[in-house]
């Protein structure tokens, strides 16, 4: 006995139609954890002389095919100098928990340039030597 | 391109939070400051703006399908190139988006199943045919012009991951909207037929974009608390707004008619009036019983089971899930 001509799905995309793809839609069987693989961080380099810069995460089996996969995502538009990508597993990052560690760093003011007034001390330092050049004149020896 | 979030869900178990963090969260949201992804959020955030980039991710994928139905017949190599590319980055966009869905701790693998297993919801425009090449011109065009609203909003909302996404699509939705106006100016300009045809085709798309900004606020879930947190820029209605304003001019200089007799600007609320899109339609459809909804769902379905072996042929046994970083 032949079995039952199933009905396919008919679409105005004569690829779809011609994919044969069943009118009922079968049973579904939930994709196994990992079946998109494990991510890769994408750093993007715009022109050479600048920094890389992390712009988001592929999904890829493997590095290589990671680059592949960030060129098709990260590198679609404006210009690209190159890629980097790195397993998503091997980023040690600080956790936002922690981020009171770097909470003082504004308030160590002494390693800013900004917070050494140098040229009112030296403006300082030739009022008083012009002033009163005799007296502050080194002794004669 | 994109619909809004546009069936709201309620915001629930906010009360169970601890207020001094809950106080501090949206202070700094309320300063413009970002969420990122390791950063203390009240649960309920959490699950709505995963569930809001996840069906995102979800249209920008299935939304792929109505326009990739006419690659093979674009009318002339440029404009099977610009399709070709158009579709690209609709894929492209699902996948930044997954990623940024991502971070938010739910495996890319449970989004797909969700989607596949017609459990998602996806943008209701989705699921209608596009019949001639002059609906992919309106698609390109009024379709992608409403998600650049609707992106251009939410790039400015408080979760960092899915900001820094559409700010990235936006810079290509760009394109398809320049892209889609061409292609409606020259049908436009051209013979009886082309005209007919164009109109013929706003006519079929006139309501599906009017739903493409979600139900009216009337019929949605309060969702001042979303507001307040940056997960929506703006109501469904306000966008719809915006979007009239832009394009209603621009559609009647191209002397074509807005199948609608009762829509008008009042100009003493300067706010559109118009037909009631027939809002049973919209919930028909997003529950599954468009036209195209089984098609699309088939389609997704043969395309990740096509590709299943060679996924698992590249799986590695020292492949290690951890969630991204942003």
């Amino acid at each position: 006995m032949e079995a039952p001509v199933q009905a396919t799905i008919r679409s105005l995309d004569p690829r779809v139609t011609r994919l044969g793809i069943p009118q009922e839609l079968p049973e579904f069987t939930p994709k196994p954890p990992l079946d998109e693989w494990q991510t890769y961080e994408v750093f993007h380099q715009a022109r050479p002389g600048e920094q890389p810069v992390h712009v988001g995460t592929v999904h890829a089996p493997d590095p290589e095919m990671a680059l592949v996969f960030a060129k098709e995502q990260y590198a679609r538009r404006g210009t690209t100098y190159s890629l980097w990508v790195v397993r998503t597993a091997d980023i040690y990052a600080f956790r936002s928990e922690d981020a009171d560690i770097f909470a003082t760093v504004p308030e160590k003011t002494y390693r800013e340039p900004q917070d050494y007034k140098v040229v009112q001390k030296l403006l300082r330092l030739k009022r008083k030597s012009h002033g009163s050049s005799s007296a502050d004149a080194p002794a004669s020896p | 391109m994109y619909g809004n979030l546009s069936i709201t869900e309620p915001v629930r178990g906010v009360e169970q939070e601890d207020p001094e963090k809950l106080a501090e969260f949206e202070e700094r949201i309320a300063r413009g400051e970002k969420i990122e992804p390791h950063d203390w959020m009240p649960r309920e955030y959490r699950r709505q703006v995963l569930r809001m980039v996840e069906q995102h991710a979800h249209s920008e994928i299935i939304g792929a399908l109505p326009e990739g139905t006419w690659i093979t017949r674009a009318p002339g190599f440029r404009r099977k190139l610009a399709l070709m590319a158009k579709v690209q980055d609709e894929v492209g966009h699902a996948q930044l988006l997954y990623s940024a869905a991502e971070t938010l701790g739910k495996p890319r693998e449970q989004m797909i199943n969700d989607l596949l297993s017609g459990k998602a919801k996806y943008s209701n425009v989705f699921n209608y045919p596009a019949l001639t090449w002059a609906d992919t011109a309106i698609i390109a065009w009024l379709i992608d012009a409403g998600a650049i609203i609707n992106q251009t909003l939410n790039a400015k909302g408080s979760y960092g991951p899915y900001a820094r996404a559409l700010e990235r699509i936006c810079k290509e939705e760009a394109f398809h909207l320049k892209y889609g106006y061409d292609n409606v100016v020259t049908l436009a300009s051209g013979t009886a037929k082309q005209r007919q045809m164009l109109q013929d085709a706003l006519n079929r798309w006139w309501k599906p974009i009017l739903h493409f900004f979600g139900p009216p606020d009337h019929m949605s879930v309060h969702s001042e608390k979303l507001l307040r947190w940056k997960v929506k820029m703006a109501s469904n209605d306000e966008m719809r707004q915006m979007f009239l304003d832009a394009y209603v001019p621009k559609i009647w200089e191209l002397g074509l008619t807005i199948p609608d007799p009762n829509l008008r600007k009042n100009p003493e609320t300067g706010r559109w009036e118009y037909s009631d899109p027939d809002w049973d339609e919209f919930w028909r459809v997003i529950n599954g019983n468009g036209p195209c909804n089984r098609e699309r769902l088939a389609v997704r379905r043969m395309a990740d089971e096509l590709g299943a072996w060679v996924r698992r042929a590249l799986l590695k046994p020292d492949h290690r899930y951890v969630e991204p970083l942003f």
